[in-house]
């Protein structure tokens, strides 16, 4: 070990920068705590044995016992702490490196796909283009999965940059419902607009607002059973922005609220309609929002519906 | 004479794809399964286009692009960047360079891939 390696190690904010975690939660800050701990534990132990024992061998013997006793307790525990900070951060690049390489495979079996289904090879007939669809719509599903997760695990490696710009949340939640117009018509569900008038520009990232507008408006559109109605609500409030997009599709269990935010977390009557889907849009959601300065929530009763809400700030 | 399309790309299956495509739209498509390839067609075939992958063998896809950019020859040859790497400085970077449009391959279908390489042909 050369002296630059001793020194990065004792560098503390370079080595909790590698963990991506905040230094309060990061190994080689706990360690140096708990090495401050020990040195007043030690101190702590000799003043009292100066005091009540009268042999000063016994009073040195006893100090350098118990700071002994404390560092190994220390290090064991500081050292586990390392160890699942390190697998964590493996797992997140190992998520991003997977990601990354199923993406190329997957574009090109969609783009070969399309390629076959615009029949600009040979005609293709209706049966098998009923198959090809299916397939299509699957290697659209894996493409979504594969997306979700890099978002997650750029969620955890604090490498999901949110930019600041002005923008109008009017005019992507528009462009958003036409996009979601063939889905919501084949579900069979109405969804309606009210937009106050002359709303203030939001000031975000209007490509991460657009992901979150995205899970909530799909979410709505695919957990109504039937025939339904989705409500999209935007209007200003103080200093923010606030949308809100109410549904009477199945609701989430009340059991099961306390969770929704989580990642994978997806509620059981949810699986019961619904195979589709991953349980990552809302974390996501919560992620983009709350790093853009506003704030997300719900309310939902089941069988009824759910209503989800956001702001975001106007400069 | 149709107009000339250099891909530069060394996935074999979107060279195939891109091929047939191509040839339907009226395009000749120059196939470049590397960086090394694609820059030696670059300068001889002269095409009216590029498409340019940035993962790619020998020479890597921005090394390419810059070379590109900085020869006599190849500078006002219009280079569509089609990859799988989204982070903004890539983007940024791609577009300094001089890269006319960036595409990531996942947010884009075959046909609105073919619409942008036309519109940039000026085609449409």
């Amino acid at each position: 070990m050369n002296f630059k390696k001793i020194f990065g190690e004792i560098n503390i904010v370079s080595q909790c920068k590698k963990y991506h975690l905040p230094i309060w939660q990061c190994p080689h800050f706990i360690f140096l705590i708990m090495g401050f701990l020990i040195f007043i534990s030690s101190l702590f132990a000799y003043i009292l044995g100066n005091r009540y024992i009268q042999d000063p061998l016994l009073v040195a013997l006893l100090t350098i016992f118990l700071t002994g006793v404390f560092f190994v307790f220390g290090f064991i525990l500081v050292r586990g702490f390392e160890n699942l900070a390190e697998a964590n951060r493996l797992k997140s690049e190992f998520v991003s490196i997977v990601s990354h390489q199923l993406r190329s495979p997957l574009s090109n079996l969609r783009w070969v796909l399309e390629l076959i289904m615009s029949g600009k090879i040979e005609p293709v007939s209706q049966k098998q283009l009923e198959y090809f669809k299916i397939l299509k719509e699957n290697s659209d599903r894996m493409g979504e999965l594969i997306k979700d997760l890099l978002i997650i695990s750029r969620i955890e490696t604090a490498r999901l940059p949110i930019r600041n710009e002005n923008f109008s949340l009017g005019d992507l939640v528009n462009s958003l419902i036409t996009d979601f117009k063939p889905l919501a018509e084949a579900s069979n569900v109405k969804i309606e607009l009210k937009e106050e008038k002359n709303l203030p520009k939001t000031f975000g990232d209007p490509s991460k607002i657009k992901l979150v507008v995205e899970n909530l408006l799909d979410n709505a559109i695919r957990y109504i059973k039937g025939k339904g109605e989705v409500k999209i609500n935007l209007k200003h409030q103080k200093n923010k922005i606030y949308f809100e997009i109410e549904d009477n599709g199945v609701g989430i269990p009340k059991e099961d609220q306390k969770y929704i935010f989580q990642k994978f977390f997806r509620s059981e009557n949810i699986l019961k309609y619904q195979t589709q889907g991953t349980g990552l849009g809302l974390h996501i959601s919560k992620y983009i929002v709350e790093k853009s300065g506003g704030k997300i929530g719900f309310k939902s009763q089941e069988g009824k519906g759910s209503t989800f809400w956001f702001t975001v700030p106007i400069k | 004479m149709s107009k000339k399309i250099l891909f530069i790309e060394d996935e074999s299956a979107l060279q195939k794809t891109f091929g047939e495509i191509f040839k339907q739209e009226g395009y000749e498509m120059i196939p470049a399964l590397d960086g090394e390839i694609g820059l030696r067609l670059a300068k001889s075939k002269k095409p009216d286009l590029i498409l340019l992958d940035l993962i790619l063998p020998k020479v890597h896809g921005f090394d390419v692009l810059k070379e590109l950019k900085t020869n006599e020859a190849t500078r006002d040859i219009p280079i569509i960047i089609l990859t799988n790497l989204e982070k903004i400085n890539d983007v940024e970077k791609a577009l300094e360079l001089g890269a006319t449009t960036y595409l990531v391959k996942a947010n884009y279908t075959l046909e609105e891939v073919v619409e942008k390489v036309k519109k940039s042909l000026g085609d449409l």
